[in-house]
């Protein structure tokens, strides 16, 4: 079984006539549009621009962390510079981004559909997330949260001053923003599978995104419930979280992480599936052990409900719950071995090629092992005493977060671009920005392992001056990342007129998306496709080619 | 070639401060960096395996040397052994983090007693024989030492990263965390949860000192009274005494040698008196009534600081036998104290 | 789509449902193939939602379990004084509003405009009776003082009013009745907010009903939405004992 996959001419490629973007013009077919293509790019715009509004305070909580005196702004300050930088980037980038942009784009495409199950509570998941964002950004106008991205009771709901509220808020909303997202995925793959496209024919992205959806479906409401104690606790004064009443403030922890863990899940679990796709499409062969790795996600999500109070180790949640915990945390760091395993063994006796969206899955492969077994850590109840709450933490947050998922969706976007625009984005810069991204990733998180396990806390606006050198280096990481996220904004945009016209199908991948036009039709399939092969099978993408050569001839 | 000096600077500093881990200056220390560098080399030989794995092939089967890719399905054997081994690992990593955790955790039974109370943004350690210190703690070495913790308002964590020792300090509960400092130095106390503004200003330093330097520091630092002295004083003013006075016909137990024996409940459930247990039944009596009792001790909550609760909570702890009591006892009648609780009712006649 | 005229519908050919062998419905959207389809999808994400919501207030069910657990007495004065007969007068009201909500959805199904409108318009009513009476109830319960918050004071249950035969509270636990306080406002509130929620829907549904848009085979939104009455109907048969009837006399 061997397949010979060349990519095509694509001098030849003109752009279709007719397509989702210029089916209809003027702001209010955009803004009023039931579209999933046309909706995923609202959100591929709202959620950039969020990741720059928290890409700026990441860039103030290093400048300060230049030096070990608190210098350049006060301590309230820089707290509420990290308090910015995770809340937006958890709830309005992290959360949305490869589903309500990728996902939402490509997950009724590649099933065969026409569009999501409910258009227009999609249109309204768009809506809800921007007002949150409206939220987030009063808050910020109105002088900004401290609380920290976690909320901790009752710091936020008695001991500081600033927007708790409208802060949390926002999250509620978008918190519904994700909940209709993930039940609207949920649906589409139960109840708009095209002909012939049996659960074992998924792409694995749509197997992703499914477990995602789930998370995020029995997830977000306990944390919406939660915030709306904590928004009462400070408004009217109820006690639930209170010491002083008599409440319990573990309460809160509980009811935070239950969502919270599962969250940082949801964040990866979508990441995961593009790198199947990227993989097999540029290795010219099927992922390595298909049921595995969708078995894998459906494992995550699933045991992913039952690790939450691992958050909790040095609490004083009892003894045997830690055991219990630390266990479960154990297990759940397996399927995510076996996904790096399968992505590794299915460029065995490919047909390897490097492009662009390829840097990336190497960046991310090489990054989420690391960012994965330093989970390990955290998740060993003696190792989790001494780096809990210290930057060996933060460092491992953002090698899953940063490293994993924002390589996985920068790949994406590289991958899709042509199918999303019609054209490609320049190759050649674009690899130059994938190394940058991830030079800049190791030199600014790597040192935070070494800081934290000397002991260096997060959330320090000072610290002592022996753990300078370090921070200096992060932050001179972070400065080569800052370049590293700018890139390819300037060269995406370029692209949009000057990139070279894509063609159906760039990459020779066998996904339905690429079957059809770039950019696709609003309709997506001129005639309801009727699938007859599995996911990633070269051998029917060749005999298809051939048969249009013959065709054409 | 010219160095500029502030890059010089920089790299004298990197190679004289590229610590890879702080002081080992505890009894767990030792153990816990054992762990640490065992996760540090499954990490390691992770990733070079993985990247091995994806390196050979990238090179081998590129599209320019290997142009016709080969369809695998999959294989069930080497997926079994890529979940069988990580687990395996994991699993072994599982065990050895508890058993470090429990050592952690679970102190000597002959560790000494210090009290810290957290708030915004102090630590404040209090030593049974009556010394205070506020964001500094002086321990001798070679002794196990036991932290009993309680905020006053917001969660904090009490962090002593050359013990490799943390531990949340939560309102309204008791925490615990026990070490047993090996070298004599002064470490950094951190508090790692954050707690508001100030939260990195909420640091101090840990002194180890030698036993014999620790017993001078002692004498010299001490306020006078004892915690124990201090609890007394307030177990007399606050009327505790009219209940608990020992004698046959009070209508509250006899507190003397209650610290750390099982309690039988009116609901019928056993409870020890544990430091926690003590000091949850001055602030919520109704909800630990002892078998036998009137539910009728008033709570104290809002009348105590969390200082005088320690204070009244090692009183109790020292109570071997009732002469104290009832020496007080004499005292305090002597001086007309009025009783505080109602006398109505009487213990109940078992 | 009623059962007889699924019935009528031979099984669609597991190939490709063809556009051309049947007349789309006119409620059909454009991007399912089939009517059933749409239907199967619509009720799905209902369920679903009605998943969502489920965690939603099981945190709440959580918390409040996890006190009534440690602060039994002061649960059990504390819910004596609601009052009793307005919460089963108001779960009365409930599920008739669950039951001429049912009549609706059948008179959708039978296709008939005229009780699909007067059921609707009961549903409608049916609410407001239950959320007057729960005004009436927070009324008293602000009189009381048992709010919580600044004004909250613990005087009744420490000194219970005269005839009343719950003992009384000592201070300490007095206090954890404002505990239950919270959860009880917190419950009840969020769950009146559904039903506020519910009644503006349903007065979406009769002005769009006003044409006989559900009266001719498009059952569908006014099945979820019966789907979603029901469900917070059902939370409140959790609540009424849970909250009213802890340990009555």
């Amino acid at each position: 079984m061997s397949t010979i996959i060349s990519l095509p001419d694509q001098s030849t490629a003109t752009l279709p006539k007719k397509n989702y973007i210029n089916a209809e013009h003027g702001l209010l077919s955009w803004l009023l549009t039931a579209d999933h293509k046309r909706i995923a790019l609202l959100y591929l715009f709202s959620i950039t621009f969020f990741f720059f509004i928290g890409g700026f305070f990441a860039g103030m909580v290093r400048l300060e962390l230049l030096t070990p005196a608190g210098d350049l702004m006060a301590a309230d300050t820089y707290n509420k510079m990290f308090t910015m930088h995770g809340i937006v980037m958890i709830f309005l980038f992290l959360v949305p981004s490869v589903p309500a942009t990728l996902g939402n784009f490509f997950l009724p495409i590649m099933i065969g559909a026409k569009d999501l199950a409910f258009p227009k509570i999609n249109l309204l998941s768009w809506y809800l997330y921007m007002v949150a964002g409206v939220f987030v950004i009063t808050t910020l106008v109105l002088g900004g949260v401290d609380t920290g991205w976690t909320f901790t009771t009752p710091l936020s709901t008695h001991y500081l001053n600033t927007h708790v509220a409208t802060t949390a808020t926002g999250i509620f909303i978008a918190g519904f923003s994700s909940i209709f997202t993930g039940l609207n995925f949920i649906v589409t793959v139960h109840r708009m599978r095209a002909p012939g496209m049996t659960w074992f024919r998924l792409p694995l992205f749509v197997w992703s995104n499914y477990a995602a959806s789930v998370l995020m479906v029995l997830g977000t409401p306990v944390l919406a419930i939660a915030i709306v104690l904590v928004a009462l606790e400070r408004t009217i004064g109820i006690g639930v979280f209170d010491p002083t009443k008599g409440g319990d403030p573990l309460l809160f922890q509980h009811l935070f992480w239950f969502y919270s863990h599962p969250a940082v899940y949801i964040m990866i679990l979508p990441g995961f599936g593009v790198i199947s796709e990227v993989v097999s499409t540029f290795t010219r062969k099927r992922v390595f052990g298909y049921t595995a790795v969708a078995f894998s996600s459906v494992a995550i999500a699933v045991f992913g409900f039952f690790v939450w109070a691992h958050h909790m180790f040095i609490m004083g949640v009892s003894n045997y719950s830690a055991l219990v915990f630390s266990l479960l945390t154990m297990l759940v760091a397996v399927p995510s071995a076996i996904k790096i395993f399968n992505w590794a063994f299915t460029m065995q006796k490919g047909s390897i090629t490097f492009e662009t969206p390829m840097l990336y899955v190497f960046g991310f492969i090489g990054l989420f092992t690391i960012g994965g077994l330093t989970g390990v850590f955290l998740g060993s109840l003696g190792m989790d005493v001494m780096l809990t709450e210290t930057y060996f933490v933060v460092a491992h947050f953002h090698f899953v977060m940063v490293g994993g998922m924002l390589m996985a969706f920068l790949a994406g976007i590289h991958f899709w671009w042509p199918k999303m625009t019609g054209r490609m984005y320049p190759e050649g810069v674009s690899k130059f920005a994938a190394v940058v991204t991830f030079i800049g990733f190791i030199l600014t998180f790597f040192p935070q392992f070494v800081v934290g396990y000397l002991g260096m806390p997060r959330r320090y606006a000072a610290y002592p001056p022996e753990y300078q050198v370090l921070n200096v280096l992060s932050t001179a990481g972070a400065t080569v990342l800052g370049v590293g996220y700018m890139l390819p904004l300037f060269y995406l945009a370029w692209s949009l007129k000057y990139g070279a016209i894509a063609g159906s199908n760039p990459w020779q991948a066998t996904g339905l998306e690429w079957q059809i036009q770039s950019p696709p039709l609003t309709e997506n399939f001129t005639e309801t496709p009727i699938v007859t092969q599995e996911a990633y099978d070269y051998e029917w993408l060749a005999k298809k080619q051939e048969r249009e050569l013959q065709h054409v001839g | 070639m010219q160095i500029s000096p502030v890059l010089w600077q920089f790299l004298t500093k990197w190679l004289t401060s590229s610590a890879l881990w702080p002081d080992q200056a505890s009894t767990i220390a030792p153990w816990a960096d054992a762990l640490y560098i065992f996760l540090w080399l499954m990490t390691v030989v992770g990733v070079i395996l993985v990247g091995a794995l994806v390196l050979t092939f990238a090179i081998r089967y590129r599209k320019e040397r290997h142009p016709e890719a080969v369809q695998i399905e999959g294989s069930t054997l080497l997926e079994a052994t890529w979940t069988i081994i990580p687990l395996g690992i994991f699993l072994f990593v599982f065990v050895w983090g508890a058993w470090l955790y429990f050592r952690i955790y679970n102190p000597p039974a002959d560790a000494m007693q210090v009290y810290v109370v957290g708030k915004q943004w102090m630590w404040k350690a209090e030593h049974p024989g009556g010394q205070h210190e506020i964001n500094a703690l002086h321990v001798p070495s070679g002794r196990p030492v036991q932290l009993t913790m309680i905020s006053q308002d917001v969660f904090h964590s009490y962090s002593i990263p050359a013990f490799r020792v943390k531990r949340e300090v939560i309102p309204g509960r008791y925490t615990t965390v026990w070490f047993n400092a090996t070298k004599p130095g002064t470490y950094h106390l951190f508090c790692t949860q954050y707690c508001g503004t100030l939260h990195s200003g909420m640091i101090g330093e840990i002194t180890v000192m030698d036993p014999a330097d620790y017993q001078k520091w002692t004498e010299e630092s001490t306020s006078g009274m004892s915690l124990a002295q201090n609890g007394e004083r307030l177990f007399a003013s606050l009327g505790c005494i009219s209940c608990h006075s020992g004698n046959a016909t009070a209508s509250g137990p006899n507190l003397a040698g209650v610290y750390g024996s099982k309690i039988k409940m009116d609901d019928g459930t056993e409870q020890v008196a544990t430091d926690g247990f003590l000091r949850d039944v001055i602030l919520n009596p109704s909800q630990h009534v002892p078998y036998g009792y009137k539910p009728i001790m008033p709570t104290y909550q809002g009348q105590i600081s969390e200082e005088g609760l320690i204070d009244l909570v090692e009183y109790i702890k020292g109570l071997k036998t009732n002469y104290r009591v009832q020496q007080t006892l004499d005292t305090s009648k002597s001086d007309d104290a009025a009783p505080i609780t109602p006398v109505a009712s009487q213990k109940v006649t078992q | 789509m009623s059962i007889a005229s699924t019935i009528t519908h031979p099984p669609e050919p597991e190939i490709h449902p063809s556009h051309d062998v049947h007349e789309h419905p006119f409620y059909q959207k454009h991007h399912f193939e089939t009517a059933e389809q749409q239907r199967e999808a619509a009720s799905f994400g209902m369920w679903l939602f009605l998943l969502t919501e489920i965690m939603f207030f099981g945190g709440l069910f959580f918390a409040y379990l996890l006190y009534r657990n440690w602060y039994y007495e002061a649960f059990v004065s504390a819910s004596n004084s609601l009052n009793m007969p307005l919460g089963l007068l108001n779960t009365i009201v409930l599920i008739s509003s669950s039951f001429t909500m049912a009549m609706a959805v059948h008179s959708s199904e039978i296709r008939d405009l005229k009780k699909l409108k007067l059921f609707l318009w009961l549903t409608i009513l049916l609410g407001f009776v239950f959320l007057g009476i729960k005004t009436v109830e927070y009324h008293d319960k602000f009189v009381e003082h048992h709010v919580p918050g600044a004004s909250f004071d613990i005087k009744d249950f420490v000194n219970p009013p005269k005839g009343s035969l719950d003992k009384p509270l000592t201070v300490d636990m007095a206090n954890k009745t404002q505990i239950y306080f919270s959860l009880y406002f917190a419950m009840t509130g969020v769950h009146a907010l559904h039903m506020i929620i519910g009644i503006a829907i349903l007065f979406v549904l009769v002005w769009k009903a006003r044409t006989g848009l559900y009266t001719s085979g498009y059952v569908q939104p006014i099945e979820n939405f019966g789907l979603y009455w029901h469900f917070v109907d059902i939370v409140w048969i959790f609540l009424f004992p849970f909250l009213y009837l802890i340990n009555r006399h």
